[in-house]
């Protein structure tokens, strides 16, 4: 700090705190309805106490669901979990194989290759979703789990970060390799994917909660209730406009329960999260 | 740049980037195609006959009022989106930064909520403004607030542009402080020997020297509020009442999956492709070239 200012330190206490509530006051609200029991929900003004009903709450939505005609809330996971780890593990190996041979072989139409990767970064799903879907369906692929992950494994700012990372590899090593008789396959596994671990982990961060997050696209193309991952089910599970026909208490467990297997590999892999962020983004 | 030493395979490379180039090419260019081509035609509701159009469908968007609507609903919602969340963020971060101890509990509070789905933030908020039930509706009306966000076009506009931006404050917040720390301190700390005050400093050092953070993140809010902000208004709004909060990403859905206005919706995706390929350029130019002094 430049200067000491009293008044100042306790304005940046004021306002730091301030900001922490604006951010999570919602998911304290939010964890305090799954607490309670229907009714408490409903009563207005809400209590702000959580109640004794918080495991009973969690087992009815993981193992029963919530609603009529809705999958248990176990379910929902399973298939957030394997969309995110999906889309995370495919676009990571899909462009980590495409970077190393833009970068280091010599082939034509190399720099086209190249650009018709990198253009996809300019449009999301949401602006082609018409022809898109209709491209899986002729495919035969609504309902599949393959039909909701590969529309969205593509990644053009995967192979391109991976593309910056080869580039600043010594070509040292790669002539060391090659006196020692590695081929291009060895000289990848051995080398160049040990040296992109840091990078991986990032993007993997990254990615996952890409996938766990997707909305859009499995709303269309799961119209299985078994494969519908959480974020999609729990909208599903509020009645529209959110009247007292909405079992809040379970809603609210659910929305927890979509929160936390993100939100803990954002806090736990801290580090490269925010490498991954800064990097993904330059 | 280029690499010097290079492999001589033939086939190898091909073959790496086929997964690659085949996802790209089936689920991306075959279907931005098909966009164009359907955006010149048009086509009765039950998919039987197609007539060519020419460029009839996008003349009809733009003398289409309620297109005209969502482009104002949009401009007005992506500005609010952008403007609050870069200043809420850029507010916390300062605050943050000056800070000694608890800086990184406080920082992890803050970036932690990155990690919520955008439709998970729209039941979050939704619950709370909800105007029978919700908390803050609840304290809205105590002050005199007439709060009925599923009547009153005006008050859902707020409600998702207020959700849109406090979902981005975790990541606008990040890059700020990095931005911040990266000031060398000396700078600040001559100026304050010169006899600048807080205030000043600010004004005219630090803010000039995070105009590079400021323009990148004005461009990602940008590109967030445009395309990324689907699932809030899908889970709060549904684009209502009256069409009062339905962005332009939202009315293609609307128009091609509801209204089944094939040439209509392809015809404004194919605006929207434009419009996120011009953004996209803006940031990679000033990628190319940061502004700096």
């Amino acid at each position: 700090m430049v200067e000491r200012n009293r008044i100042l330190d306790w304005l940046t206490w004021a306002v730091v705190l301030a900001g922490i509530v604006l951010v999570c006051f919602p998911i304290y609200v939010t964890f305090v309805a799954s607490s309670l029991t229907a009714t408490e929900v409903l009563q207005s003004p809400m209590t702000l106490i959580p109640g004794p009903h918080l495991i009973e709450n969690y087992r009815t939505a993981l193992f029963v669901g919530v609603g009529e005609s809705s999958v248990p809330v176990g379910l929902m996971l399973f298939n957030s979990l394997v969309l995110a780890m999906g889309v995370a593990v495919g676009k990571i190996a899909t462009s980590i194989i495409s970077a190393y041979a833009v970068v280091y072989f010599r082939f034509p139409f190399r720099k086209l290759a190249f650009w018709a990767i990198f253009v996809t970064l300019m449009l999301p799903v949401e602006v082609r979703i018409m022809p898109t879907y209709k491209v899986v369906s002729d495919l035969g692929m609504i309902n599949t789990r393959s039909g909701l992950i590969l529309p969205i494994v593509a990644s053009a700012t995967a192979t391109f970060l991976f593309r910056q990372m080869f580039l600043t590899v010594p070509d040292e090593l790669t002539e060391a390799a090659r006196v020692d008789g590695a081929g291009p396959m060895q000289f990848f596994w051995h080398i160049l994917l040990p040296l992109s671990y840091t990078t991986i982990a990032a993007l993997f961060v990254i990615q996952f909660i890409y996938g766990w997050n997707q909305y859009l696209w499995p709303l269309l193309i799961t119209t299985d209730r078994n494969l519908t991952p959480i974020v999609v089910g729990v909208t599903q599970m509020i009645s529209r406009g959110g009247d007292a026909a909405t079992q809040w208490n379970l809603v609210m467990a659910t929305v927890m329960l979509a929160m936390i297997p993100p939100a803990v590999i954002v806090v736990l892999l801290q580090r490269w999260f925010v490498k991954g962020l800064i990097e993904t983004e330059k | 740049m280029e690499k010097r030493v290079v492999f001589n395979e033939r086939w190898l490379p091909i073959l790496l980037l086929m997964p690659q180039l085949l996802i790209t090419i089936v689920f991306f260019f075959i279907p931005a195609g098909e966009a164009l081509y359907q955006s010149l035609f048009r086509q009765d509701a039950f998919g039987l006959t197609m007539e060519f159009a020419g460029l009839d469908n996008f003349r009809m968007l733009f003398t289409d009022p309620n297109y005209l609507a969502s482009f104002r609903t949009t401009a007005i919602f992506s500005v609010g989106v952008t403007v609050f969340g870069l200043a809420v963020a850029l507010v916390l971060a300062w605050f943050a930064d000056r800070l000694i101890r608890g800086a990184t509990t406080v920082k992890t509070m803050i970036i932690w909520p990155y990690a919520i789905a955008p439709a998970i933030a729209g039941v979050l908020w939704m619950f709370l403004f909800n105007p029978s039930l919700g908390l803050v509706a609840h304290w809205l009306k105590m002050l005199g607030v007439d709060w009925n966000y599923l009547l009153n076009g005006t008050q859902a506009l707020v409600l998702v542009t207020f959700i849109s931006a406090w979902k981005q404050i975790s990541y606008n917040f990040l890059f700020f402080l990095a931005g911040l720390q990266s000031i060398p301190k000396s700078l600040l700390e001559a100026a304050a020997m010169d006899g600048a005050r807080s205030w000043k400093r600010f004004w005219s050092i630090t803010f000039p020297l995070l105009t590079p953070t400021t323009f990148f993140l004005l461009v990602i809010n940008m590109i967030y509020a445009f395309f990324d902000t689907f699932p809030i208004i899908d889970a709060v709004t549904q684009g209502g009442p009256a069409q009062s909060t339905e962005i332009l990403v939202y009315k293609v859905y609307n128009d091609g999956f509801k209204g089944l206005d094939i040439g209509g919706s392809a015809a404004q995706s194919i605006i929207l492709m434009i419009v996120v390929t011009l953004l996209t350029i803006v940031q990679f130019r000033h990628v190319e070239r940061r502004v700096s002094y």
